[in-house]
């Protein structure tokens, strides 16, 4: 393998088989492992197409800045393409987003600024809204608006799993912005229509403030509710304890959400008779050391995971 | 049937704080009516002009989201909890 440029590394990640976890014996369940990108998470892929798109349409020029609310991931990715490409950066993160997510933007050369992070994801989007209404030279991509988003999914992500596991049944990830859900689900549907495409969210609203009626909530408007088969919400407690799962019996390191993902395979698995599940795994465990998500007490964990945004 | 709903923060002070109430009902619809007719508060919260879930709320039986089941339809039995969530940024 020979890349001009790291921007080459993105994509074409594994997929790994992590039966063990499989409560069907008749049910097989694949992992793909986005950790292997080289910002270390699946947002690799959508930083490069918003970027490739907003150049291509001219929206961005040499030494403009970009502005994008990002729990971390995002923000990473845009952070590599962004220098690679001669952009500046500047992240709106929420304050209680793991350690290290920070410190990789940082080393990145991104310039971060911090939102309340009792208001989650909505407290950055809304920062970032008012700081670009301030500086209208700001260059937004808008990861939760941006049609790139799940267009990198639909062309890179989806083909691969296609290429891959041509006998997936069922698809399950993380909601997030619904990009990945909608462009693998879109394409996978494509190609075989009676796939299961499964979304889990972590219970986010239940912690979230600064919401006075529901009408402040939020949907990305890139989500279209119809790629969806079914969606459940899995606790912090049951995430921690299957990416434990994860990494005892499968040997496995991943990111938190993933312990989620992992979760839903696994619920979806016990209600099929038999076939192959492929689950998404959006990044490596190296950003979460600090939660203690392996080590540490589980109730502890459990406890952290209601203050701090690992997803 | 007697479910127990899980209210969010926001929606509490519509329910005199309560972080959950029983209620009864033999779906999800018939629920929330008996909610209402107690909270009525709560009415403008939940459902939109039409008689459909709110955009902006997600309602789960079990944590299964309603909206993938059979919307307010959608069955309760006896012992369920439906999780009342406002729709938020992830990601």
């Amino acid at each position: 393998m020979r890349y001009d440029d790291v921007l080459g590394l993105i994509g074409n990640t594994p997929l790994v088989g992590i039966h063990e976890l499989s409560p069907n014996p008749d049910v097989r369940i694949f992992a793909k492992l986005e950790g292997q990108n080289p910002g270390g998470s699946s947002k690799d892929r959508i930083a490069l197409k918003m970027v490739d798109l907003a150049e291509k349409e001219g929206a961005l020029a040499p030494g403009d800045t970009i502005l994008e609310p990002s729990s971390g991931n995002t923000g990473i990715g845009l952070a590599i393409v962004a220098r690679r490409r001669g952009y500046r950066l500047r992240v709106v993160m929420p304050e209680n987003v793991s350690v290290e997510r920070r410190q990789l933007l940082e080393i990145y050369g991104a310039e971060v600024v911090l939102s309340p992070g009792e208001e989650g994801s909505n407290g950055a989007i809304r920062l970032s809204e008012a700081l670009a209404a301030a500086e209208p030279g700001l260059v937004r991509l808008f990861q939760y608006g941006n049609p790139a988003n799940p267009l990198a999914h639909y062309e890179t992500t989806g083909p691969e799993i296609w290429a891959d596991c041509p006998e997936v049944d069922a698809f399950v990830a993380g909601l997030g912005t619904s990009g990945t859900l909608m462009g693998v689900g879109r394409y996978l549907k494509e190609h075989k229509r009676e796939v299961q495409v499964v979304a889990v969210e972590p219970p986010s609203g239940e912690l979230v403030q600064g919401l006075r009626n529901v009408a402040d909530g939020f949907v990305p408007p890139i989500f279209d509710p119809d790629v969806l088969d079914r969606k459940f919400i899995v606790r912090p407690r049951e995430s921690i304890e299957w990416l434990r799962r994860l990494l005892d019996e499968c040997q496995v390191f991943a990111g938190i959400s993933s312990g989620a993902a992992v979760a839903g395979a696994a619920k979806v698995a016990r209600e099929m008779d038999a076939g192959t599940i492929v689950t998404l795994l959006p990044d490596g465990g190296w950003k979460y050391l600090s939660s203690g998500a392996w080590t540490d007490d589980l109730d502890e964990v459990v406890e952290r995971a209601t203050k701090i945004n690992y997803w | 049937m007697a479910v127990t709903v899980r209210l969010p923060t926001l929606l509490r002070v519509h329910a005199d704080g309560a972080a959950t109430v029983d209620a009864e009902g033999a779906t999800v619809g018939e629920v929330f009516g008996e909610l209402t007719s107690r909270y009525p508060a709560l009415a403008d919260q939940l459902v939109d002009g039409n008689g459909g879930l709110h955009k902006f709320v997600n309602v789960y039986r079990n944590d299964d989201d309603i909206r993938y089941l059979d919307q307010l339809d959608t069955k309760v039995v006896e012992g369920d909890t439906i999780s009342i969530l406002p729709a938020v940024a992830g990601g």
